[in-house]
């Protein structure tokens, strides 16, 4: 059991704030992702959690332990660094056996590990080579075989994938799912890339300027941004905003067009550029860029002044310079407030 | 090929030129240093007779009579196993004292960082001689004066501003997250050091060893000013040698010169790294 709770936690470099106050509590076996732009203070928050970090402020527990006092080999937890980190004057086995051997455990079990995590992570054939003679990949693969080794409660990865390219990634990520779904183990995962937070959290915990912005469900995260910046920081292309005028109790004017909304003193409209369709009424949108995807064609426009885009069917033809009409799809509209730049349920 | 190849274009020419004048440049250099080094060699290894001879020698003749009769003169074995003692001694201070201060360097942050760099580097932009006077002083008061420790308690500050260089750049060379994986891994601080940079920077560190050596071996003003009894080999050729004869200066000089140019050929990549200057 590995359930972590952060609370309160902050952290000042000099005069700048990385982190404000965060409060999040991750589940045991539960694989949680912390996305944000760099300098969000997302690497911050994982480091303090490793221990090569300490809080300015706040607790850390792990396991129904308060652990922000202890070194990080006290914590039990492993860590997969973003460049990897192999030992280069030690031999993958000896790599992968670092740990094992520093908890005293006797050989034969050291030698049974190693086997079954390589095993794992497909490099039994590379046990005998040294970080010189591998490949990113192989070197990525071996960092995780490592960590795995020690059997962590917690198993800490900060962009372990960001150094791919792109095709090996996408292979990578879906065996590290695997893997971990598999060592049951409570993950934290740093990254910037929204696809491959989707793909493998079960929670996202969407960081902007030291807070934690929203955390839930990848399609809660998606469907129901709780704030402005979510909405315009996942998906791609990003939510489109509009601003909204009031017409009359719980109606606004958005763009010419009246629509049902929240009674509150302002608001602003967003829709997800899928959720549109071209219809005789709704938004009226002025063309500028058409970009064929395959199966989808997106469309880049004007509406009301404001840049707008809309992911349409590819068997629409549409011509720059063409003015459209699009409907959104009522129940995926969302609002929120121009103040505070929350959502408004 | 054509007997009247067409002129070359002016460009080419004046980069040919260019070439031509750095090479000729870089061979002026490479003369200038290893012509004096070489007729030291061949008057060593060359009969005394033929070394007090006229025409000179280009070649060594092989004849250690003169290495023989430098190694049998009074005081000189013992002025060599001097210099051997302080060299060593000078080696071991200075990395036990730079390696820790090179490391603090490159791992931490802390206050007056900057300034206690340029410290480590001023400490040898003070010269010497007038630290000599007040220096021989102490060591009299203190009992330090004739001994090998007190000479390679000064070498040891020579050498020092190099040791904490050359470690500097060596730990910096090491990525922390090798150390950080270590810590996460199981070790404590130190445990991360013995078992993870130092097996990577140990070839750095016996270079900033030898450069150590080399200091304290061709360091002659402090060993002649601080010492009567125990002189080391460069205080006793210095005080010997201009009333010796021309055979005897040669092979002397060759017992000086030789291990430290050994020694530097064989860690010149870690001086060039010393700079910041990536040559391998």
């Amino acid at each position: 059991m590995a359930e972590i709770v952060i609370k309160g936690v902050a952290k000042n470099f000099g005069s700048f704030t990385a982190l404000h106050s965060v409060d999040l509590t991750i589940a045991d076996q539960e694989f949680m992702v912390l996305l944000g732009a760099s300098g969000c203070g997302k690497t911050t928050l994982l480091r303090i959690i490793a221990g090569l970090e300490t809080p300015s402020q706040g607790e850390v527990w792990i396991g129904g332990r308060r652990v922000d006092h202890l070194p990080p080999r006290a914590r039990g937890i492993s860590m997969v660094f973003q460049n990897y980190a192999v030992f280069p004057h030690l031999t993958v086995f000896e790599n992968i056996a670092f740990g094992l051997r520093m908890a005293k455990l006797p050989s034969p079990d050291v030698d049974r590990r190693v086997r079954r995590t390589a095993g794992l992570m497909h490099i039994e054939q590379l046990l005998k080579r040294y970080s010189g003679e591998l490949s990113g990949e192989q070197r990525q693969r071996v960092a995780v075989a490592r960590a795995l080794a020690m059997e962590p409660d917690v198993i800490l990865m900060d962009e372990p994938l960001s150094n791919l390219d792109a095709l090996l990634r996408l292979e990578m990520r879906a065996e590290l799912k695997g893997v971990l779904a598999e060592s049951k183990t409570t993950t934290i995962y740093v990254t910037h890339d929204q696809v491959e937070a989707m793909s493998l959290a079960d929670r996202i915990s969407v960081m902007n300027g030291g807070y934690i912005v929203q955390a839930d469900r990848p399609t809660e995260v998606y469907r129901n941004p709780a704030a402005r910046f979510v909405g315009s920081f996942i998906g791609n292309p990003p939510m489109n905003f509009l601003p909204a005028k009031p017409d009359g109790a719980g109606r606004w004017h958005v763009a010419g067009q009246s629509f049902a909304g929240p009674r509150t003193g302002g608001a602003e409209f967003a829709i997800r550029p899928e959720d549109l369709h071209p219809a005789q009424t709704g938004l009226q949108a002025e063309v500028r860029v058409v970009e064929p995807l395959g199966p989808h064609i997106l469309i880049t426009a004007q509406v009301a002044g404001q840049p707008f885009r809309a992911l349409l069917e590819s068997d629409h033809t549409i011509t720059p310079g063409e003015v459209i009409t699009l409907a959104p799809v009522p129940d995926r509209i969302r609002w929120f407030d121009p103040e505070t730049q929350k959502a408004i349920a | 090929m054509n007997d009247t190849s067409p002129p070359a274009p002016p460009q080419l020419e004046a980069r040919r030129a260019g070439r031509f004048l750095f090479q000729a440049g870089i061979a002026l250099l490479v003369l200038w240093v290893l012509v004096p080094i070489w007729f030291l060699f061949v008057n060593a290894l060359s009969a005394p007779s033929e070394v007090t001879g006229f025409p000179k020698r280009m070649w060594p003749g092989f004849d250690l009579a003169s290495i023989q009769f430098f190694l049998q003169f009074q005081g000189v074995t013992q002025a060599l196993w001097n210099s051997v003692k302080v060299a060593v001694l000078t080696m071991i201070l200075s990395i036990a004292m730079g390696a820790p201060a090179g490391y603090a360097l490159s791992r931490f942050e802390f206050p007056g960082k900057e300034f206690f760099r340029v410290l480590v580097i001023m400490t040898r932009a003070f010269p010497l001689p007038l630290l000599a006077l007040p220096l021989a002083v102490m060591f009299i008061r203190t009992g330090l004066d004739d001994t090998v420790l007190g000479l390679a308690l000064v070498h040891a500050m020579l050498a020092l501003p190099f040791a904490v260089l050359i470690t500097f750049s060596l730990f910096s060379g090491i990525p922390v997250e090798l150390e950080e994986a270590a810590w996460t891994l199981g070790c404590t601080r130190l445990q991360a050091f013995v078992k993870v940079v130092l097996p990577l920077a140990l070839p750095g560190i016996a270079a900033s060893a030898v450069f150590a050596f080399v200091i304290s071996w061709n360091e002659v003003f402090a060993a002649a000013v601080l010492t009567i009894e125990n002189r080391t080999l460069t205080a006793f050729l210095l005080q010997s040698l201009n009333v010796s004869p021309l055979p005897l200066k040669f092979a002397g000089g060759a017992a000086l010169v030789m291990p430290a140019l050994i020694f530097i050929f064989a860690v010149r990549k870690y001086l060039f790294a010393m700079w910041g200057i990536a040559n391998r």
